[in-house]
């Protein structure tokens, strides 16, 4: 029987979904202009996921919850000063390239040999947090791929819930298509789930919960591994903004009677 | 020389390959008579019959894995059985629809046969080599990209090809034995999502709630903004109502129904909400970007995430009350300036009046 957890929670690093993007090509490869300079926020899914983890945590005594985040240290040690604030967990940083163009293959690798040595995580109570894609890359793989790498064979995407039993085995909600969620029980750890919104808002931020995250951070962060990231023979063709500029026409002078007919005829139209 | 593999599973009634899966047939075709490689399918299934008999046209080899723990989706099992397929084709590109159930498996495929991964492709294209479409930064910037590793498994949105249709008729498919894990999860089905009760007295019943969520075939997406939630000119607000001409609306017209973020996350904040929206539908950002041809946007704000949910549909129509917003700019083909209250009442008596003589309700 199982009566605690431990939780790694896996986040990157993303620019404010309100920042406007614009890509350009270095000599290393695609990226985000001034990506390094833009406001940047912990992965909106992941985020999730890191408050489920912590919600989690404090419902089963003993728990421990990890955040391993893969981007540039000057850049993380900047977002766990407000990340800090919002859940109690001990941080373990791979300092790597920030963006969404890196190749998952290599990240993922990177993440499973963090977590791989982190010091006194059980893996008979793993459970591999993280959204089930990102606000950068979106392909959806890279927890899957660390899950593989971890040798864990249970595994569970766009998850909105998940309910834990006393005998350690837990229900899991999963987003599938036409709108409804898969409902499956998984025995126990370990297992990776892939989180997409959760139930969860975002807790408020907790200076005393920061205080204690930072002594812990700090030292990590300065601790943290540079990992270089091979390309796995990925070749971008081509990298551009899609053309969605239109030609918006504004009605201002029609009665609600008038706008009506005008909606129901277009959306009768073939 | 290339070889092309298709993988598709069943749908959610067991009976035929989901519509997903058809159309990764027709780009496996396409993608195989541009490479001139050797085409299969397989087929992971509960009973696969009338699927394989569906395919007897392809012009492909058809290997099925089939049985009772192949009939649900779950991760050891879609695993195993699609690994097994690969195992047996040694296919140097794999395609397979981007569902939700291939979605939680086929990374580990890849990375069980030494492979590469690309997923949400949305087009192939190439003459020398296989190029492949897909976005990144959450559908706000594309990119064209082409991998030397092989096997290479590209995940295909749906909606990106025309579902494959061929004559049904009798076809010899080889059958896979696979050795199935010790399976640990055990799936119990599917949920709606829980959703807040409608209010007591309106015209919405439960047959509204069932429609209440995105749904991929409605021609029309409609998408509530955190307006309706907001004071009106007589300066109260008024919810029940809003969540009324809603439903109503949604009802009558057949459309999918979105939201944007701000009106989902309102309930947590302890602002007013509309008790059927959950954040399976919210569009943008953090949420779904759905592919329909028509949608309408009403009582929303000019934010960009909520932009990024609307990047794949076609016409869009929007009412709001501010003339300038950014959304209003270059986003939307038609901008209403209007009170959507006003104006969505008007819609749905005008869908009454059509239904009771007997013109088609549903534009779906």
């Amino acid at each position: 029987m199982i009566d605690s957890f431990h939780i790694v929670v896996c986040a990157g690093i993303v620019p404010d979904p309100l920042q406007t993007l614009e890509p350009i090509v270095g000599p290393t490869g695609p990226g985000v202009k001034n990506e390094m300079l833009l406001p940047a926020v912990l992965d909106p899914w992941a985020a999730s996921a890191l408050y489920e983890a912590a919600s989690l945590a404090a419902k089963r005594p003993g728990s421990r919850v990890w955040l391993v985040s893969l981007g540039p240290k000057a850049k993380l040690q900047q977002l766990m000063m407000s990340v800090a604030q919002k859940a109690s967990f001990e941080l373990v940083p791979i300092d790597g390239p920030i963006g969404g163009f890196t190749d998952a293959h290599a990240a993922a690798a990177a993440i499973a040999d963090a977590i791989g040595a982190i010091s006194g995580l059980d893996r008979s109570k793993l459970l591999l947090f993280g959204g089930w894609e990102s606000a950068t890359r979106g392909a959806g793989i890279t927890l899957q791929f660390a899950g593989e790498r971890l040798g864990i064979m249970d595994q569970f995407q766009g998850v909105d819930r998940i309910d834990s039993h006393d005998d350690g085995s837990f229900e899991v909600l999963e987003r599938v298509e036409g709108g409804k969620h898969q409902a499956s029980v998984c025995m126990g750890p370990p297992a990776v789930l892939g989180w997409a919104t959760g139930n969860l808002a975002e807790p408020r931020n907790n200076p005393q919960v920061g205080m204690a995250n930072m002594r812990t951070i700090m030292p990590a962060l300065q601790k943290a591994k540079s990992v270089p990231m091979a390309s796995n023979g990925l070749s971008y063709i081509s990298v551009s903004l899609p053309s969605q500029q239109r030609t918006t026409r504004v009605v201002k002078d029609l009665t609600a009677d008038e706008i009506a007919h005008d909606l129901v005829a277009w959306i009768e139209a073939e | 020389m290339e070889s092309v593999l298709v993988l598709t599973h069943s749908d959610e009634t067991g009976e035929q390959l989901s519509k997903g899966s058809l159309e990764a047939v027709t780009a496996g075709r396409e993608l195989a008579a541009q490479v001139g490689a050797t085409l299969t399918v397989g087929i992971v299934c509960g009973v696969s019959d009338l699927m394989a008999r569906s395919l007897s046209c392809a012009g492909a080899r058809l290997l099925v894995v089939s049985g009772a723990a192949f009939a649900q989706s779950r991760y050891a099992s879609d695993a195993a059985a699609c690994e097994a397929i690969c195992r047996t084709t040694q296919a140097t590109i794999v395609l397979a629809p981007h569902s939700s159930r291939f979605a939680r498996v086929m990374a580990a495929v890849a990375h069980r046969l030494l492979g590469s991964i690309e997923t949400h492709i949305t087009a192939i294209g190439g003459r020398d080599r296989v190029e492949v479409t897909r976005w990144f930064y959450r559908q706000r910037v594309e990119a064209v990209v082409t991998r030397e590793a092989r096997p290479w498994f590209l995940l295909l949105d749906s909606g990106t090809h025309p579902v494959y249709a061929g004559e049904v008729a009798p076809v010899q498919a080889e059958q896979i034995v696979v050795e199935i894990p010790a399976l640990r999860t055990t799936v119990l089905g599917t949920r709606a999502p829980e959703q807040g009760a409608i209010p007591a007295g309106t015209a919405s019943d439960e047959s509204s709630q069932r429609w209440a969520t995105i749904r991929p075939d409605a021609k029309l997406l409609f998408v509530a903004g955190a307006g309706w939630t907001k004071k009106q000119p007589d300066g109260k607000i008024h919810v029940a109502e809003a969540g009324e001409l809603i439903l109503q609306f949604v009802h009558a017209s057949g459309a999918s129904l979105g939201s944007s973020k701000s009106l989902v996350d309102q309930g947590g904040e302890g602002a007013p909400v509309l008790p059927f929206l959950t954040h399976l539908n919210q569009v943008g950002q953090t949420g779904s970007t759905p592919r329909h041809s028509k949608g309408l946007a009403t009582c929303c704000h000019g934010e960009e995430p909520h932009v990024v949910g609307w990047r794949f549909i076609g016409e869009r129509r929007a009412i709001s009350l501010d003339p300038n917003c950014g959304w209003t700019r270059g986003k939307a083909d038609v901008v209403y300036v209007a009170d959507a209250f006003q104006v969505m009442e008007r819609v749905n008596s005008l869908l009454g009046v059509q239904v009771s003589c007997g013109v088609s309700k549903d534009v779906s």
